[in-house]
């Protein structure tokens, strides 16, 4: 029975897993240790780690976890040789409850360092490949999440959405990725890149698989003070629910003139779908689309050079020694990869005094704009529809000397983190094989709705494909 | 040529809260090093703050004690710096938006009453502590400390004089305590003083450049190293010279100041918005609730005792120091008697029963309406003052009444005029010699007589009869 029979079967949509679907540990263990390796895992589970597990709506269910997620038992490593070999003391409040639910944690995945870059190249420990085509980057920086999911190692798994963390990669691997509103899922654990806007994600096979999971994750946490007090709704139900009358908006900003004839063609087909799945569709406009990649590169790395101060080699990781405290902090931080350091830099810069309104100051406000036009565009709409991503996955390397044809890609995903809303991408067919991404943006606290319409794209591809 | 001096001081005072700012680690100070710490306070990966209401609370009693505006919403910020005692590699404190502004407070300046302004009260989190001597050849770190609540208080530069200083600091930390915000333990670092001085020509407006003390952990310390640094800067400018914008650690065994090596102070602290934490917000229901609750302050207090008690300014000042005290004063004086009589016993016997024990009036073994009852007994005469000062110290280890304690120590005062009398009698019988000396006019030689009587009374004859019953036979 696979993991989605098991929600949708049964009157109360809880399915009790003794077996799922997936491959075993071992099989995992099998094809990541041989030439068929993807790298998608930086740790996996001993079998003895999986013979027990709760009793509850994951019983028996292999979940996989981005390594920015602490766990015990396994390493937490944010893909960094500074984190090397380290053990957390403590489990984030995510993967409490997923264990408290029945998962199992199969292993940790790989990452662009701390969660920085859209490829997962910038992992310590390697890159990962993506399982539709191995000579491409599977997205990033949840990469080893998507992967995962995508080559059924696991049919669900936990990634971090900064700036499209979670539904760029789910784009690249043909796979489903979800962020919630920001404040749903407690931060507790999650190692911060930049804590304004990280949210835990899920990705999964299907809609209703990563909503089961996002059930199971969800709610407020007291150990964490941006998470909030809201009842959590059963997103696996929205998923099945339907979009008969919902109101959709195509903000034109996400449809530039340069997109590949090839993509726009996808989208419109999708669009088409939401229209015979029920939907109305409009033309909205997001007029401060343009400034949101500089205003995410801004905030991000000043929080990030900040959040980051803490590992100085003095209570834990990696500590290179020297005689005079100071130098020891150089050779430590030494550890950290390039894009860290760059983006270390770049928030150091834009904090510094006598700089700090102009470039701080300034990206805050235009984030308040931002936020502004997407409560101004869902008095109209119900949800938006965008491509997750300009292009699908591009090959290995293609981008690694080019910092901002990298950042690019993630130009329609940051708007979601930096107004605070959710976002869904969900598969919407293939350019040359490849698989394409549409993305739904949903207003604050109004997932279901989102899931509700990614349910429906998916439903009309599974009816005539 | 004249010159004064303008300072300005900063000061962080630890608050008295069970746990920590952001983490529900208990604050201890002696324990085993790192014994109170968590995932929090150690900043270690995925960890994020929680506020502590209580510290909230006790920020406030502060910021309200100090006549300050309060603001009902304030933003916590990062202060980004790198030092092995701080875990995160920033603090979390108030920048741009602090919790109260705008207060001020009261002392006794050196020309008569004074005030100073309170520019800002804001929260922030303490670091750890860097422990050069535990570990040969290396530091540890211990991390105990780090994270406990801290509140910051700035003044307005209104000080031209050390002593000034030292007088508002001590309001300050009677006040502090008084609220219950903080115990104000200076050895343990529970208040921290920095101060900005500057000197200027008599009467100008202008303002000379100044320089910052740091790291002093006393009163006298302040006044001694302010003292030290206006005249430093005085003569300075006096020698034509002008004086550099500088950090100056105190030392306090050597008492000396020492510049700091530039690289400490230039620091570029990054403030910004934390992200982990939203605004503070406070309801106006609450600041009154808490301005509601606060106790009279000490200065009142003072000047009450004086005028309602008549105390002198001495006494009222000493009954005053803390809230313990001047309460256990007032039960006394609601029991029985002449006020200044209780302001005589709490001050003297009562206080050195303390320093011996180390309690304070509040954790002292013998309980106001023991000492009230101790003092009626004195007063009636049926106690010796001696003697009852012992009797105080039996006190403090015995359960008992001072009426049972003294029968059952046989210190009841003799007051039988007979009995006085056989014994003035047989002094003045064996003492012929300082009779005559009496009687030719050496008045002086009195209270031997007395002392005579009263040795041979063992100790238990009423001194005022026996000097009346001398005077009386002398006369004849």
């Amino acid at each position: 029975m696979s993991l989605q029979d098991a929600v949708s079967s049964g009157s109360s949509g809880e399915g009790n897993l003794s077996e799922s679907a997936c491959r075993s540990l071992g099989q995992i263990r099998e094809i990541e240790g041989g030439p068929e390796g993807l790298n998608a895992f930086l740790a996996l589970a001993e079998p003895e780690d999986l013979e027990q597990c709760a009793e509850g709506p994951l019983t028996g269910v292999l979940v996989a976890v981005k390594d920015n997620i602490c766990t015990v038992g396994l390493p937490t490593t944010c893909g960094s040789l500074i984190l090397k070999g380290y053990q957390s003391p403590y489990e984030a409040t995510a993967v409490r409850k997923l264990r408290d639910a029945g998962a199992l944690i199969v292993g940790k995945t790989n990452l662009d360092e701390f969660g920085m870059g859209s490829s997962t190249e910038n992992s310590a420990f390697g890159p990962t490949l993506n399982p539709v085509d191995r000579g491409l980057v599977p997205g990033g920086s949840s990469g080893g999440s998507a992967a995962a999911v995508a080559a059924d190692y696991v049919r669900v798994a936990l990634g971090s959405d900064t700036g499209g963390s979670v539904r760029q990669p789910a784009a690249f691997c043909g796979v489903v990725g979800i962020k919630l509103t920001y404040g749903r899922i407690s931060r507790y654990g999650l190692v911060a890149f930049a804590s304004s806007l990280d949210q835990i994600g899920t990705i999964g096979a299907t809609v209703i698989e990563a909503s089961l999971l996002l059930e199971v994750v969800s709610g407020y946490d007291a150990r964490d003070a941006t998470s909030v007090e809201k009842p959590v709704p059963r997103y696996r139900d929205a998923a099945v629910q339907g979009i008969e009358g919902m109101v959709v908006g195509i903000p034109s900003e996400y449809f530039p003139e340069q997109l590949d004839p090839t993509v726009r063609r996808l989208l419109d087909e999708a669009c088409e779908r939401l229209v015979a799945a029920g939907a109305e569709v409009r033309p909205v406009s997001l007029p401060h689309t343009e400034f949101a990649i500089p205003c995410y590169y801004v905030l991000a790395t000043a929080e990030a050079s900040s959040n980051l101060a803490r590992y100085d080699g003095v209570r834990f990781g990696v500590r290179l020694p020297a005689e005079e405290v100071g130098r020891m902090y150089e050779l430590t931080r030494g550890n950290f990869g390039a894009e860290v350091k760059r983006r270390i830099m770049l928030g150091t810069y834009v904090l510094s005094s006598g700089y700090y309104d102009a470039y701080y100051g300034t990206a805050q406000r235009t984030r308040a704009s931002i936020a502004h036009d997407f409560e101004a565009v869902f008095q109209e709409v119900d949800v938006l529809f965008t491509p997750t991503s300009p292009t699908p996955a591009f090959p290995l390397g293609e981008r690694v000397f080019d910092p901002v044809a990298m950042y690019l890609s993630d130009v329609f995903t940051v708007t979601a983190n930096l107004a605070g809303i959710p976002g869904i991408s969900v598969p919407i067919g293939t350019v040359d094989e490849l698989p394409l991404g549409g993305q739904l943006l949903g207003p604050w606290w109004g997932e279901s709705k989102l899931i509700a319409a990614a349910g429906a794209i998916e439903a009309s591809y599974e009816d005539n494909t | 040529m004249n010159w004064e001096a303008v300072i300005g001081v900063e000061i962080h005072v630890r608050l008295k809260t069970q746990h920590k700012l952001f983490c529900g680690n208990r604050v201890v100070f002696g324990g085993e090093p790192n014994a109170h710490v968590c995932s929090v306070c150690m900043g270690l990966p995925g960890a994020l703050p929680v506020l502590n209401p209580e510290a909230v609370e006790l920020a406030l009693r502060t910021a309200l004690a100090l006549e300050c505006t309060v603001h009902l919403e304030s933003v916590w910020a990062r202060k980004t710096y790198f030092y092995p005692d701080l875990p995160k590699g920033y603090q979390i404190t108030q920048f741009e938006q602090p919790l109260a502004t705008e207060g001020k407070i009261d002392f006794s300046g050196s020309e008569g009453d004074a005030f100073v302004c309170i520019r800002r009260v804001h929260m922030e989190e303490d670091a750890g502590k860097l422990l050069h001597d535990k570990v040969p050849g290396a530091t540890a770190i211990d991390l105990n400390r780090a994270g406990t609540a801290l509140v910051e208080i700035v003044t307005e530069p209104d000080f031209r004089t050390p002593g000034d200083v030292r007088s508002f600091l001590g309001e300050l930390k009677r006040t502090l305590e008084y609220v219950g915000a903080s115990d104000c333990n200076m050895e343990q670092g529970g208040l921290r003083v920095d101060a900005n001085v500057s000197v200027r020509k008599t009467g100008s407006s202008g303002l000379g450049n100044k320089t910052e003390i740091k790291n002093v952990n006393s009163f006298s310390g302040v006044e001694r190293a302010l003292s030290l640094e206006i005249a430093r800067q005085i003569s300075t400018v006096e020698a034509g010279n002008v004086v550099r914008q500088q950090t100056l650690l105190w030392d306090d065994h050597r008492a000396e100041l020492r510049e700091m090596r530039s690289k400490e102070e230039s620091h570029d602290y990054r403030y910004f918005p934390e992200p982990d934490l939203p605004p503070l917000r406070i309801s106006q229901e609450q600041v009154t609730v808490v301005l509601n609750s606060l106790p009279e302050l000490p200065r009142d207090r003072r000047c009450r005792f004086e005028e309602v008690y008549k105390l002198t300014e001495y006494d009222a000042e000493v009954l005053t120091q803390s809230a313990a005290t001047a309460d256990y004063f007032e039960e006394v004086v609601g029991i029985v008697i002449d006020p200044k009589v209780a302001a005589k016993w709490v001050t003297g016997p009562l206080q050195a029963l303390m320093n011996q024990l180390g309690e304070d009036a509040q954790t002292v073994p013998v309980r106001p309406e023991k000492m009230a009852a101790l003092i009626g007994l004195v007063e009636t005469g049926a106690v010796s003052e001696s003697a009852a000062k012992s009797v105080l110290v039996i006190l403090a280890e015995e359960d008992g009444s001072p009426s049972d304690i003294i029968e059952a120590r046989g210190l009841l005062q003799e007051r039988d005029v007979h009995r006085i009398s056989t014994w003035v009698g047989e002094v003045l019988a064996t003492h012929s010699e300082e009779v005559d000396r009496y009687r030719a006019g050496e008045s002086k030689i009195l209270g031997y007589l007395v002392g005579r009587v009263m040795h041979s009374s063992g100790g238990a004859a009423d001194p005022r009869i026996v000097r009346k019953l001398l005077i009386e036979r002398l006369k004849n």
